[in-house]
């Protein structure tokens, strides 16, 4: 990291300085949209004005405020004549959710089997890196289709179980070998010398040292995560209607690019508002947190 | 490179084609029943015994699995049931029409990225660099399918210039090529980038200088060998994975590829043709991730030694 120029904290002038440097803008802007976003996936059922399956069937392809539209449906209607903002609210709520989930418990899961990797070596090793190897054989998309194709009626909970296939190996590999790198170190030495069960010393000592690598990752792998779940119901065989993600409003929303251009291009900017947000968020993580990368 | 390193590479790269024959055979017996997903529930109780005998699917766990690995060891993927046709011609029909797309696509995002992200770490910190990485994390940012939608927006819908799907002519290939030139190349610039940065900061650059060298030699000769290393692994990872990258890609442009042929079979739960494109994407990724470590002996000596 390049040194700052030392600010004077006697004017005002350098007191903004300092804490643009500190926070930088894009980084605030970034946190501001993630937390709106958190907000209204949190919220979302009770801030939508119809229910998910209200047909407005007079008011087809009603268009939004800002195109000419009224605030019946601020964000306009789509082909069946269901409010578009409505929808977006959920779908915000089903792809944030499914994101952070899989997120969550793919990290949990791969740090676990990297510990496990590197505290019994052997077979259970070997186990591991076959699996990592099996993943890295296949584009991720091939292998979820590959799984859609056998599992019938596809809803947020499969989804959620196909992000952490998505995530677990990336942790998996961290984990193993930021273990096997703390186990030559001193604490670890010392704490197995001072009687430390397995369990405690991996939770307790090894899990918070190498704590802000994973966390880093997580928020790096996050825009990703989004990306592939939205990728996979754009292509219309992920999430049934009328249950909504924001891939699969873009996908309904394609074959009425010439009449309705909203209907995909709303939840399109969403996916990219939320994506690039979580990407200057992560770098700025790690540039924070992650003393390997710098 | 020692005999025993490559029988070791090897035999891993057999294992994990043997994982992936398995894992064809698990997923399809991971539905409760075969049949009736891929008939339908309307099927009679006829029609289902019917069928799991023509898959041999009444047959014990064990025995199905070694036929299964048999049947893929001939090559017989047996036959899409919406057409009868062996699985195999289908899906090889339609490599053609992807290599078309993928090859000008890896050539353009290769061009465009690598020599970016150098530029970027070259002259870190200025202008050029910020408005580059800028460009690549908005790039990556994107996803395809949403470019795929605003050029269609733009230039099918707006101006009327271009044909929003399948191939008609040289111009087909303009809206598909950008929108996954733009993605590759923004993760080969921000690659190239970090990659040549470290490299710019080693000691032995310094030593360079130190002894006279000029600076523009010592980057060409020096810097960029040692950062070709890590880029040289991913774009090698990528040309394997360009025969099951455009699966978002062909499906807005209806272009009609394997990653199209792939989204029908799985709607269509046409198990045959799904399986033997995810044998054959797989078998490709195995091959490349293969060549890519082979080739990290080739040009880095240090590595050569670490595997006699």
């Amino acid at each position: 990291m390049s040194m700052a120029k030392p600010f004077d904290d006697r004017t005002a002038l350098g007191r903004a300085g300092r804490l643009w440097r500190r926070w930088p803008p894009l980084v605030v802007a970034a946190a501001g949209v993630l937390t709106l976003l958190v907000f209204v996936a949190l919220t979302a059922q009770w801030l939508r004005p119809y229910a998910l399956d209200e047909q407005d069937l007079l008011n087809r392809y009603a268009p939004p405020v800002f195109m000419g539209g009224d605030w019946a449906h601020p964000l306009g209607t789509d082909g069946i004549g269901q409010d578009v903002l409505s929808l977006m609210l959920r779908a915000i709520q089903v792809s944030l959710s499914i994101a952070f989930l899989g997120t969550l418990i793919g990290a949990v899961g791969g740090t676990i089997l990297g510990f496990a990797a590197a505290h019994f070596r052997g077979w259970v090793d070997g186990l591991v890196g076959v699996l990592v190897d099996f993943q890295a054989s296949l584009p991720f998309i091939v292998l979820a289709l590959a799984l859609l194709a056998v599992m019938p009626d596809a809803d947020m909970g499969t989804f959620v179980i196909l992000m952490c296939i998505y995530g677990w190996e990336r942790y998996a590999r961290l984990a193993r070998g930021l273990a096997l790198a703390a186990q030559e170190q001193g604490y670890v030495v010392a704490q197995s010398a001072l009687g430390s069960s397995p369990w405690r010393l991996y939770l307790r000592h090894i899990l918070l040292n190498i704590a802000a690598v994973l966390v880093v990752n997580m928020s790096l792998n996050f825009p990703a995560t989004i990306l592939t779940e939205t990728s996979l119901n754009f292509l219309g065989i992920g999430i049934e209607p009328p249950d909504t993600s924001l891939g699969v409003l873009m996908g309904q929303g394609r074959s009425h690019l010439y009449k309705a251009p909203w209907i995909a291009l709303l939840p399109g900017a969403v996916i990219f508002v939320a994506t690039f947000s979580m990407s200057i968020l992560g770098d700025w993580l790690r540039d924070r947190l992650d003393a390997t990368t710098r | 490179m020692s005999g025993r390193w490559l029988a070791k590479r090897f035999g891993r790269a057999l294992v994990t084609l043997w994982l992936l024959m398995s894992f064809t055979f698990v997923a399809l017996h991971l539905s409760a029943d075969p049949a009736l997903q891929i008939l339908g529930p309307e099927a009679g109780p006829e029609a289902i015994a019917d069928f799991n005998r023509r898959w041999g699917l009444d047959r014990p766990y064990w025995e199905q699995y070694v036929r299964h690995l048999g049947r893929l060891a001939i090559l017989d993927f047996g036959q899409s049931f919406r057409t009868s046709d062996p699985a195999l011609d289908m899906v090889t029909a339609r490599v053609p029409a992807t290599l078309a797309l993928m090859l000008p696509t890896a050539v353009l995002a290769l061009a465009l990225g690598i020599p970016l992200g150098v530029l970027a770490a070259i002259r870190r910190n200025t202008l050029v660099d910020r408005a580059a990485m800028t460009a690549a994390v908005v790039g990556y940012a994107i996803p395809n399918f949403l470019v795929g939608i605003l050029l269609i927006y733009l230039f099918s819908v707006w101006l009327g210039w271009l044909q929003p799907s399948g191939i008609v002519d040289w111009r087909s290939w303009l809206m598909p090529v950008a929108t996954m030139a733009s993605a590759e190349a923004a993760v080969f610039a921000r690659f190239a980038r970090s990659a040549t940065a470290e490299m710019l900061g080693h000691p032995m650059m310094r030593t360079a200088l130190a002894n006279g060298i000029p600076w523009p030699q010592a980057v060409r000769e020096h810097a960029l060998p040692n950062a070709a290393i890590p880029v040289v692994t991913v774009a090698g990872l990528f040309l394997g994975s360009l025969i099951g990258g455009g699966v978002i890609t062909e499906n807005v442009f209806a272009w009609p590829g394997l990653g199209r042929m792939l989204v029908d079979a799985v709607a269509a739960r046409d198990y045959s043709v799904v399986q033997t494109i995810v044998l054959l994407i797989g078998v490709t990724m195995v091959v490349a991730n293969l060549l890519v470590d082979l080739a990290y002996g080739w040009i880095d000596p240090r590595i050569r030694d670490q595997r006699r």
